[in-house]
């Protein structure tokens, strides 16, 4: 039993440090390469090989993913991360598709619903959107018609 | 009322389309305005100025703390194998003419700072080098690899060329030599 509880503490402790080692291939998507403005996974220049060198050394010691985001931003600046931090200015990266797509949605909800509910002008439906037939002219093709028909 | 929220969006989107052409035309403009290239031409360049960390000791260094000294600046990185076969030629340069008041300066640029330091150590690099990280220095140069080198006159103006490739290689090593000697004469 005592056992048990203590394999249960030591799973316990042991689950939250493992969550939050980060992993080299997943940090390589979220970094990029400084020379050619892609992410390190896709990247085999020099400099992103030695950032991925250091990237290994600190997964290693079990450095927090936050932290070595941070330690690549004070040498390499905020353009070495994938997708810009979630704080200031930045903010604006993430939120304006966001304002783009619900303003397009409103604009085309608007605009269907314009169309929806728009009564044509009198005359127009029954003829197809061409003008209507000169009565005249309508009375002689049925006549006209009426013959073939007889 | 429909129709005066029809123009105001067309006078909007106008204004839209007419603002950001305006912004590409402004790029396309001002893109191409680096020392590199204004040096080629034979335009009398002022070099731009930079404030950065120091590399080999804490602290920064802003390049007007050379004013009035004749510069040799060399952009470098660790990463960069003709950087470390040209080291040991500059830090001869840097050891023959710091008497006459010549300076060596080193800009690490795009690379991991531990690494530079390293780098810096091991190749025996005595003198000032600062870091640049992200790289900004290289867009107001012009500099499209490395290693590449710049002189910089006592007035502050860029002289002489920009040699591209190790000042070591047998393409530059004369031209390194006469441009040594005209940025200690301007």
């Amino acid at each position: 039993m005592r056992v048990l509880v203590v394999a249960a503490v030591a799973l316990a402790l042991a689950g939250p440090a493992a969550a939050a080692c980060p992993t080299v291939p997943d940090l390589e998507g979220k970094l990029m390469c400084p020379t050619c403005k892609t992410t390190l996974d896709q990247s085999d220049s020099p400099v992103a090989r030695r950032i991925k060198a250091l990237l290994a050394r600190r997964v290693a010691a079990c450095v927090p993913e936050q932290k070595i985001k941070d330690e690549l931003v004070a040498q390499f600046g905020p353009a070495v991360l994938a997708a810009p931090p979630r704080k200031g200015f930045h903010w604006l990266a993430w939120l304006l598709p966001l304002v783009g797509l619900v303003g397009a949605a409103l604009v085309i909800s608007v605009l269907v619903w314009r169309w929806s509910h728009t009564k044509p002008p009198e005359g127009v439906a029954e003829s197809n959107g061409r003008a209507p037939l000169d009565p005249e002219l309508e009375r002689r093709l049925d006549k006209e018609l009426a013959r073939f028909d007889g | 009322m429909a129709g005066r929220l029809k123009l105001a969006a067309q006078v909007l989107a106008l204004a839209l389309v007419t603002g950001l052409f305006a912004l590409l035309v402004w790029k396309v403009v001002t893109q191409n305005d680096n020392a590199a290239k204004e040096l080629e031409q034979g335009k009398v360049t002022p070099a731009p100025t930079f404030r950065l960390a120091r590399l080999d000791e804490p602290g920064k260094l802003s390049l007007a703390a050379y004013h009035g000294r004749p510069i040799v600046l060399n952009f470098w990185a660790s990463w960069c194998i003709p950087c470390k076969e040209e080291a040991p030629v500059l830090e001869q340069v840097w050891n023959r003419y710091r008497r006459q008041g010549l300076v060596v300066l080193g800009v690490d640029i795009n690379d991991v700072r531990s690494e530079a330091r390293r780098f810096a150590t091991k190749n025996r690099m005595s003198y000032p080098l600062v870091y640049d990280g992200p790289g900004n220095t290289l867009t107001d140069y012009g500099v499209e690899g490395v290693p590449e080198t710049f002189f910089v006159a006592r007035n502050g103006k860029l002289v002489c060329e920009r040699l591209q490739a190790g000042v070591h290689l047998k393409v530059n090593r004369d031209r390194f030599a006469e441009c040594i000697q005209e940025v200690l004469a301007a």
